[in-house]
């Protein structure tokens, strides 16, 4: 435990040990303002209170409220609407909003609603399997290269090489070369969710891994840690019990703008024509689609746009949010 | 100091060439041939030499070797003759040639530059003259009605991806009212007012576009840094002589606010020369990242690993460049 883990409310005492001996009676006789005071508040967990700071920042809960509506929708949503997505219906091709098809249907006849459903169900899971992919790779790059010092200098060398690589042509080369072997192995659809996912995952571990090994040397030269060491405790014992929570939220902050530039990207290859299939939809498929019947039906653009963008500002927004509620030195100011 | 850039620039060698062979080995082991596209007519054996004359025969080493060669040797004598006229280029040395043209893959890129500066540039240096002003007042009246739309326009230009904005431009600006073309003509020459109006007014939405995002960035990182500034010791005996809050703000604050701030907008000039590969894409600019779209998906090895390493010889010289100048700018670091 750090001293980030103190919980706010309990009295801190004036002076370690909390008695003063009196010297004419021998006896250890309490003066008033240093004795132990049982707490008067109930003891209250770290997190309690990064809920109630996150809490005061309106756009973070307004955020969070709108991504977990968004989740549901995507993930729900089908049960209560019940068209396929792939369904075609002819005679409603190319019609606007109407009670059968409330954001119309598109030159096919498949309707709207149900491909944004399942459009957002692809990119939000892309959005939080890269940002797992490259979380869990940044940390442990981080955690290693912070914690073994003769680690240190090539594994901050590779994440300065990885920096230098040109990220979004390189992106586009991989899927380019590697999609036609992945969609034979895995089928079309798993395939190149595969792929896209690692592709992500590899290019965007770097800024993780820098900010949690920063935060792991910090750590690692405290006292707790000596004292942890003292007893014996391994090194795996360390990292993941005295280290690793201390390190959480860092990668919590990293971990929502990681689903954010996931969900960008994501939607960024499929709009360069480069990620899912057509009759796979994603929500930057959707946009791409409608840019060619942008003359005729505008409003088509619309929808799959501010998808992406509110469920990134969303979650721009919580990140917002958790980088203060996190930070000891603005909680509870 | 001439050491530490020295010896960064030492360090820059390795850096690079581990690049080059990350980018080279990835295209090498891509599964594409450059003769699938051919007629199906075409007998084998003849596929078999137009492949050997591409370059293939050899193994993966010479290859490398051959482009390395190429592209730091050859080509640099070649630049300098066409800048220069001397007579400097090898004779009969071969260059990097893209399979889609038969050109080489340089000339290419001279071709494409001038469209992609010429927007992305000016989007870029837009972009910081507007994000300046904006984050120097969001820090200076922190929490006021203008930070906080300041805070918002920057989340919007952080959140939504120029695919979007750019299509709303064009549905908005051209489908809707009608008043700005959609598609930028490259060959429109600017030769009266009239048509320096037209260039104007194909240039507004890409630019726009673009410099939101730039806009975005930089003004959340003047903000910061003014916020950091602010606060300082120097700043309350600066307004403790009896200093006018203007020479306060702009003369000691500002000064020492832009030093991170410099560095940052040095790391993204990177970016410009890489054009912007989505919003080249939304308004048909042909410019550097279109090129590379094309390259790509016309599976042409040659440009796209010259173009993609010329991006990370950009990014590693603008690193550096960044390193030096917060040494030069702040005496406090200096790295020797």
């Amino acid at each position: 435990m750090t001293d980030r883990d103190q919980p706010e409310g309990f009295p801190v005492h004036p002076a370690p040990g909390g008695r003063v001996p009196d010297i004419e009676t021998g006896g250890a006789v309490p003066v008033d303002f240093v004795q132990d005071r049982p707490p008067e508040a109930p003891p209250r967990s770290q997190w309690v209170d990064v809920w109630r700071q996150f809490r005061s920042h309106k756009g973070a809960v307004a955020g969070a409220a709108f991504f977990i509506f968004i989740v549901l929708a995507v993930m729900l949503g089908p049960l209560i609407w019940t068209i396929d997505p792939t369904y075609i219906d002819i005679r409603a091709r190319n019609t606007g909003p109407s009670l059968a098809h409330p954001f119309g249907a598109d030159q096919l006849g498949r309707d709207m609603l149900a491909r944004m459903m399942a459009g957002g169900r692809t990119s939000v899971a892309v959005g939080m399997t890269a940002m797992l992919l490259a979380l869990s790779l940044g940390t442990l790059i981080g955690v290693l290269a912070g914690f073994f010092r003769s680690l240190d200098g090539p594994l901050m060398r590779l994440t300065d090489l990885f920096l230098a690589l040109p990220l979004l042509p390189l992106l586009l080369v991989m899927v380019m070369l590697f999609r036609q072997t992945l969609a034979t192995n895995f089928g079309p659809e798993t395939g190149i969710f595969i792929l896209i996912v690692v592709a992500i995952g590899l290019t965007s571990w770097m800024p993780t891994a820098r900010i949690v090994r920063g935060d792991v040397l910090a750590i690692k030269e405290r006292e707790f840690v000596l004292a942890a060491r003292s007893i014996g405790t391994t090194n795996s014992r360390l990292i993941g019990r005295h280290i690793l929570p201390n390190v959480l939220s860092p990668i919590m902050v990293s971990a929502t703008l990681g689903i954010a530039n996931a969900i960008i990207t994501e939607s960024a290859l499929s709009f360069l024509g480069l990620g899912f299939p057509p009759d796979f939809p994603t929500w930057g498929r959707l946009l791409y689609d409608a840019t060619d019947y942008l003359q005729q039906y505008p409003e088509r653009v619309f929808w799959p746009g501010l998808a992406i963008s509110l469920t990134v500002l969303s979650v721009n927004y919580i990140g917002d949010g958790l980088r203060d509620a996190l930070d000891p030195r603005i909680r509870g100011r | 100091m001439l050491t530490y850039t020295l010896r960064r620039l030492v360090l820059a060698v390795p850096t690079l060439i581990a690049i080059s062979f990350i980018i080279f080995l990835l295209l090498d082991l891509a599964p594409g041939d450059p003769t699938a596209q051919l007629p199906l007519t075409i007998p084998p054996e003849v596929r078999q030499q137009i492949r050997e004359s591409l370059g293939l025969g050899e193994p993966v080493h010479v290859r490398y070797l051959l482009w390395l060669k190429q592209f730091f040797l050859t080509e640099p004598r070649f630049a300098l003759e066409a800048i220069t006229g001397w007579d400097v280029a090898p004779e009969g040395a071969s260059r990097v040639i893209s399979w889609q043209t038969r050109a080489p893959v340089m000339d290419l890129v001279i071709q494409r530059l001038p469209q992609t500066l010429w927007v992305v540039g000016l989007a870029y240096v837009l972009g910081v003259i507007i994000a300046l002003p904006i984050g120097v007042i969001s820090a200076y009246r922190q929490y006021s009605a203008f930070d906080q739309v300041g805070t918002f326009v920057s989340m919007i230009g952080f959140s939504v991806p120029p695919f979007f904005t750019g299509v709303l431009a064009i549905v908005i600006f051209s489908v809707q009212l009608g008043w700005l073309p959609s598609i930028y003509d490259t060959t429109h020459r600017v030769f009266d007012w009239d048509s320096f109006l037209y260039q104007l007014q194909q240039m507004i939405m890409p630019v726009m576009v673009l410099a939101l995002q730039t806009t975005a960035q930089i003004s959340r990182f003047m903000r910061a840094s003014m916020l950091d500034n602010l606060n300082q010791d120097y700043v309350r005996t600066a307004r403790a002589k009896g200093l006018g809050e203007r020479d306060v703000v702009l003369t000691h604050v500002l000064r020492n606010s832009m030093i991170p701030v410099v560095t940052v907008i040095a790391l993204g000039v990177p970016g410009i020369f890489g054009g912007a590969i989505i919003t080249e894409q939304v308004f048909k600019v042909n410019g550097i990242g279109q090129l590379l779209i094309t390259a790509i998906q016309a599976n042409d090895v040659p440009l796209v690993q010259t173009l993609t390493f010329i991006f990370a010889v950009l990014i590693v010289l603008f690193n550096l460049i960044a390193d030096v100048l917060y040494g030069l700018l702040d005496p406090r670091i200096r790295y020797d």
